[in-house]
């Protein structure tokens, strides 16, 4: 089943086009990497999927529901607010920079959103919560502050705070690029093992092993297009296209 | 030895006298306080307004407030109403209009420390509010207002010190609040000595404010905002 149908994706910023007809598939379970330089549209990719940005063009739909498409006039026409909210909680977003909440505990960056978007019953979202952090190995950290955690344990606090909401299909936005690559890995073994469960993602990343040995599909983005796609391990052993090739053999080093 | 004992008798006496008309300092600062406090908030939010009339508008009133002296417009509003309506002046009126002289004064001064509080609040914070599915009054109230308060609250320490002594001013509309008091007592018994009970009692007052502004600070301590 398709989960996030992306079609001919349009997006400029002040007149220079950072995406170009961008298209766009996932399946449900299936775990998509986008690697590529920086620039190349990845991030406004993510970024207009997840709402952050407004689209110029093409449509976007989740669950075969449209969060946005274009008229025949060519304007991106968003889904009536009341709906937007449905389809909204469709996704999650995993951000570069954590972006916790500081002056709430780790258990309330859990359960807050729950309670209050959800409108989960309390006992429900701690229990969840709870469930979650003992995932995410962080169980004993439930009552400290996002400011007196590392890194790495900040990154997989918010990857369960996305998680609470339970959405179908989590994006992550270079989820170890703030990290120490001591700490990258911690991150790394916690996106496999979803991946394992088959939680449907979509991964920004610089980390081309783990990219080539986790996702289901790989796709190389530059200049706003997907220069090249399919088969992790075709696409980063074995790229047919120059730009791919001379890309992956730049950062061949983290292989 | 005795002269002193005399002095500090006196001091006591002057502080007893004093007591009743600290009561209406102290009412006029929290008055004051719990007006201009949320007044404030509303005017840094339509300061942050999109719709340019409201910035603007709201930008003017600001600029009026912290332009001039807060005396001037204790006139203004007080006598104002008087010259321009031919609105009688009575018994209650000097003290109201005290209260609503100092409140959109204050205010304006809150706007500017509240804006500076939003304003510094990372963009990222918004972000991950809306993916999470916050509203947007949620977002506010929820994420970024119990941060900003934790970050405006030394400034707005020095607001409230300021507005403690400020309070002296109301004697020019002729309510008897404690420096007004303190000014008669003065007067009649020529004597520098009510001057010294009046600055006891501001000193006493902020040493008190800033006590407390100092507990909440650490209150708010158990978090870093990076």
């Amino acid at each position: 089943m398709k989960l996030v149908e992306i079609k001919d994706l349009k997006k400029s910023f002040n007149g220079v086009p950072v995406l170009r007809n961008i298209s766009l598939t996932v399946e449900e379970g299936q775990t998509v990497s986008v690697i590529g330089p920086s620039g190349g549209g990845k991030s406004t990719l993510l970024r207009c999927a997840t709402m952050l940005e407004k689209v110029d063009g093409g449509s976007i739909a989740y669950d075969g529901k449209y969060m946005v498409k274009t008229d025949e006039d060519g304007n991106a026409v968003y889904a009536p607010k009341a709906e937007l909210k449905g389809i909204c909680s469709t996704f999650g977003l995993v951000f570069q920079n954590f972006n916790l909440f500081p002056h709430f505990s780790v258990l309330q960056n859990l359960t807050d959103a729950p309670i209050h978007v959800l409108k989960m019953p309390k006992e429900e979202a701690e229990a969840q919560a709870l469930e979650l952090l003992d995932k995410m190995g962080l169980k004993n950290r439930a009552d400290a502050y996002p400011g007196e955690l590392s890194g790495g344990q900040q990154q997989r606090v918010s990857i369960a705070r996305a998680l609470a909401l339970r959405p179908k299909v989590l994006f992550f936005d270079e989820p170890t690029s703030a990290l120490d690559p001591e700490l990258t890995g911690e991150i790394l073994k916690v996106i496999k093992q979803l991946a394992a469960e088959k939680m449907t993602m979509v991964i920004i990343t610089h980390e081309m092993a783990f990219a080539r040995d986790v996702s289901d599909h790989v796709i190389f983005m530059d200049g706003g297009i997907i220069v090249e796609e399919g088969d992790p391990k075709d696409v980063i052993e074995n790229p047919q296209n120059a730009r791919t090739k001379e890309f992956l053999s730049r950062v061949q080093s983290t292989i | 030895m005795e002269s002193v004992l005399e002095f500090f008798k006196n001091l006591w006496n002057l502080l007893v006298q004093l007591s009743p008309s600290m009561l209406t300092t102290i009412e006029i600062f929290l008055l004051t306080l719990v007006l201009s406090l949320p007044l404030g908030l509303l005017v840094a939010v339509c300061r942050m307004s999109k719709w340019k009339p409201l910035s603007w508008l709201t930008r003017i009133y600001i600029s009026i407030m912290r332009g001039t002296p807060l005396m001037l417009q204790l006139f203004v509003v007080c006598y104002g109403p008087y010259y321009m309506f031919e609105i009688p002046l009575t018994g209650e009126w000097p003290f109201i209009a005290a209260i609503i002289a100092f409140a959109i004064n204050y205010a304006a001064y809150f706007a500017e420390i509240y804006r500076g509080g939003i304003e510094s609040t990372p963009l990222g914070q918004y972000e991950a509010a809306q993916v999470l599915g916050y509203s947007k009054g949620q977002t506010f109230f929820r994420i970024v207002l119990p941060q900003v308060v934790k970050k405006i609250l030394p400034a707005t320490t020095n607001e409230v010190i300021t507005l403690v002594k400020d309070t002296s001013l109301v004697y020019a509309l002729a309510i008897v609040e404690m420096f007004t008091r303190a000014k008669m007592i003065a007067a009649a018994q020529t004597s520098m000595l009510p001057y010294l009970a009046a600055g006891i009692f501001y000193y006493a007052f902020n040493y008190l404010v800033a006590f407390l502004m100092e507990r909440a600070e650490k209150k708010l301590g158990y978090y870093q905002i990076k």
